[in-house]
């Protein structure tokens, strides 16, 4: 480089810094609104990013969210880090008493189960209750188990191991899975049990959904539970489940909805519903909702307001966004819960802060 | 020329910053060692020793043992160490002794090369192109050839302990063959005539004179990619199937000390599951110590009998 150039460039650079300084301090004279942040679940990450964008253009709030996971985000929310926390497992009312935080569903998707065998289109593999959980309890080991047979008389199923492929990390998908398999069997209830993380009775684990998609598409014979716009996105094939109806279903968003609008939220303290085989002819088993967790006790007013205006507009309008990533929205009937939620326990210096 | 006493005054500065520096290192160091230790008291009271032999790992009942990740981390390193110490030698002799100067530049700043790539671009590689090959091709000839043997029995699936030690293998290799090249081309130049002359071939010349001049800087550079193998977490959870359970065979699914820390520490939320995985990254802590003074040990020795010879 000459030393020409090489002054040219100091100059480039200097006058770029100058010029992003300026810039920052013309946005923040003109942001006479809030900048918001959030952190918890990443499953929810994609529409929340999408809706925090469309708002800012709309209104000009800046709401940063990291996707950190959802213990990261009930840790921050508890330690007054983040103005609001987001988690997929809800967490119970005992919890949220004792850290002095309400939560309430903000989004919902669904749990499928993705496959891979040759010769079988998405849809046609039916799966029972029953050989769902022996599937991942290691009882059916090869496809063409009479059991699973007998569940589909049109299929010729072939004679290959079943590998089992989970998520690796803790995760909120898995929490929602394993909480299904613990209601339809009693088995996997006391030898595995519900959680994040869980001792896997057989299996192959992946990281994330991509890690566990990446292994169903290496891996012939493999079944695994990934959320539904992955498998949507990712071209999964996915299997029907019979739900508590005793109906085969295919997942999609009004399976879904279906889910949602047939629980009894409004007798669900706290909101710490869980969506796992709720009733109805066509709900899909295995539905979650992700929840957003608040502190009680606000200490900014306007901030508090602009934020819960945030969550107003996302219910509002931010059903479209949703579905066309594949999430699906909270009923309305739910959101009116939500909002009653809002004007009774949550105080900023002594007030209400919704009305 | 300045006056003697500033020349004193800055030696004594740099004296303080360069004391200061390596103090700092070895804070630091006490520090984390310190911090993981308070930070997994809960699980050190719970468990105590047990953990390093227990293999179960059950977060929702709170059972936990290392025993899996302690046992995939030190199977993994092995693998990788079995491929990766001939071939960084191979690769050192021809860059040193074999290959013209033309030929050597680049070669040498290829392997380099390798050394900066993240690992998270090993890892992503390893899922998508290495392990349908390993799935395809590699793991059923094996299967075929040794599956006599426990090591290479089980399905064909591609992941698993083989997998990330091959990876970690491609990754330690550039670190262990610059650090031999430079070993072997600081072999003062006399020596290396003299042995020629005295009738020896390239190979005696290699190993009789340059070998034993630099060993001591060759086991230093093997023990830097030795602890580098044992601390790498996202190349090998991609590849090695994350299963906390022990398998005698290779190809089958199993996990590392840090792969586990990478899966589970974002979403742990009970207090005893977060201060065992602490509680893993001491004892990854303790395994690096003791590999790492181990090398010392082994250079100290070298070192002594060299002296004793002369």
């Amino acid at each position: 480089m000459t030393r020409n150039t090489k002054k040219l460039s100091g100059f480039v650079l200097i006058a770029g810094l100058i010029g992003a300084l300026s810039l920052a301090f013309l946005r923040s004279g003109r942001d006479h609104d809030q900048r918001l942040a959030g952190a918890g679940a990443s499953f929810p990450y994609p529409v929340y990013a999408k809706w925090m964008h469309e708002y800012h253009h709309l209104y000009n709030v800046r709401i940063n969210y990291q996707s950190i996971g959802s213990g990261g985000g009930i840790a921050q929310i508890k330690a007054h880090t983040v103005d609001f926390g987001a988690s997929d497992a809800p967490l119970t009312k005992e919890d949220l008493d004792a850290a002095g935080l309400i939560q309430f569903p903000m989004i919902m998707g669904g749990v499928v189960l993705a496959f891979h065998l040759d010769g079988v289109p998405s849809g046609k593999l039916r799966l029972s209750r029953r050989n769902l959980a022996a599937i991942f309890l290691g009882r059916i080991r090869k496809w063409n188990d009479p059991a699973l047979q007998a569940d589909n008389p049109g299929l010729n199923l072939p004679d290959t191991d079943i590998t089992v492929v989970h998520r690796a990390d803790g995760s909120g998908t898995t929490w929602i899975f394993t909480n299904y398999l613990s209601q339809i069997s009693k088995d996997w209830k006391t030898r595995v049990g519900a959680g994040k993380a869980v001792q896997w009775p057989r299996g192959i684990g992946g990281k994330g959904n991509e890690g566990v998609s990446a292994y169903i598409q290496r891996v012939p014979g493999s079944i695994g539970y990934v959320e539904f716009a992955y498998a949507v996105q990712n071209k999964l094939p996915t299997a029907s489940l019979q739900n508590r109806a005793q109906v085969y279903v295919t997942p999609s968003i009004e399976a879904f909805q279906a889910a949602a609008a047939n629980a009894d939220w409004a007798h669900t303290p706290g909101f710490a519903m869980v969506l796992t085989d709720q009733p109805g002819r066509g709900t899909w088993p295995i539905t979650g909702a992700s929840f957003i967790l608040l502190q009680r006790q606000q200490t900014d007013c306007r901030k508090a307001k602009a934020m819960l205006r945030f969550f107003k507009w996302a219910f509002e309008h931010g059903g479209d966004t949703a579905r066309k990533l594949d999430y699906v929205p909270v009923p309305a009937e739910v959101v009116a819960l939500v909002e009653q939620q809002w004007k009774r326990r949550l105080r900023c210096a002594g007030r209400p802060i919704w009305k | 020329m300045e006056p003697r006493s500033s020349h004193l005054e800055g030696d004594k500065i740099f004296r303080w910053m360069t004391a200061a520096a390596a103090a700092g290192i070895v804070l630091l160091l006490a520090g984390i060692f310190l911090v993981l230790v308070a930070n997994s008291r809960l699980s050190l009271s719970r468990f105590g020793l047990d953990i390093l032999w227990g293999t179960e790992w059950n977060p929702v009942t709170g059972h936990y043992g290392a025993l899996s990740s302690i046992y995939g981390t030190i199977l993994s390193t092995l693998v990788a160490m079995l491929i990766a110490v001939p071939l960084s030698f191979l690769s050192a002799f021809f860059l040193v002794e074999v290959a013209p100067t033309t030929i050597a530049g680049p070669v040498g700043a290829a392997i380099e090369l390798l050394a900066a790539v993240p690992s998270i671009i090993y890892g992503m590689w390893g899922l998508f192109v290495f392990v349908p090959i390993m799935a395809t091709d590699v793991q059923p000839l094996l299967g075929r050839a040794l599956g006599l043997l426990p090591l290479f029995t089980g399905p064909p699936l591609g992941i698993g302990i083989l997998t990330a030690g091959i990876i970690l293998a491609v990754m330690i290799l550039p670190f262990m063959t610059a650090v031999i090249r430079d070993v072997l081309e600081m072999t003062p130049r006399t020596m290396k005539e003299a042995a020629f002359g005295m009738g020896a071939t390239t190979w005696e010349v290699t190993r009789d004179v340059a070998l034993r001049h630099g060993r001591v800087g060759i086991v230093g550079g093997l023990f830097l990619g030795l602890g580098r193998a044992l601390g790498e977490t996202m190349a090998v959870t991609f590849v090695i199937g994350n299963s906390h359970k022990i398998s005698a065979s290779l190809m089958s699914p199993g996990n590392t000390i840090a792969s586990t820390l990478a899966n589970e520490f974002a979403e742990a939320s009970s207090p005893l599951y977060l201060s065992t995985l602490t509680e893993l990254a001491l004892i990854l802590f303790g395994i690096t110590f003791l590999v790492n003074a181990a090398s010392q040990l082994l250079l100290a020795r070298a070192r002594s009998t060299m002296e004793g010879r002369r």
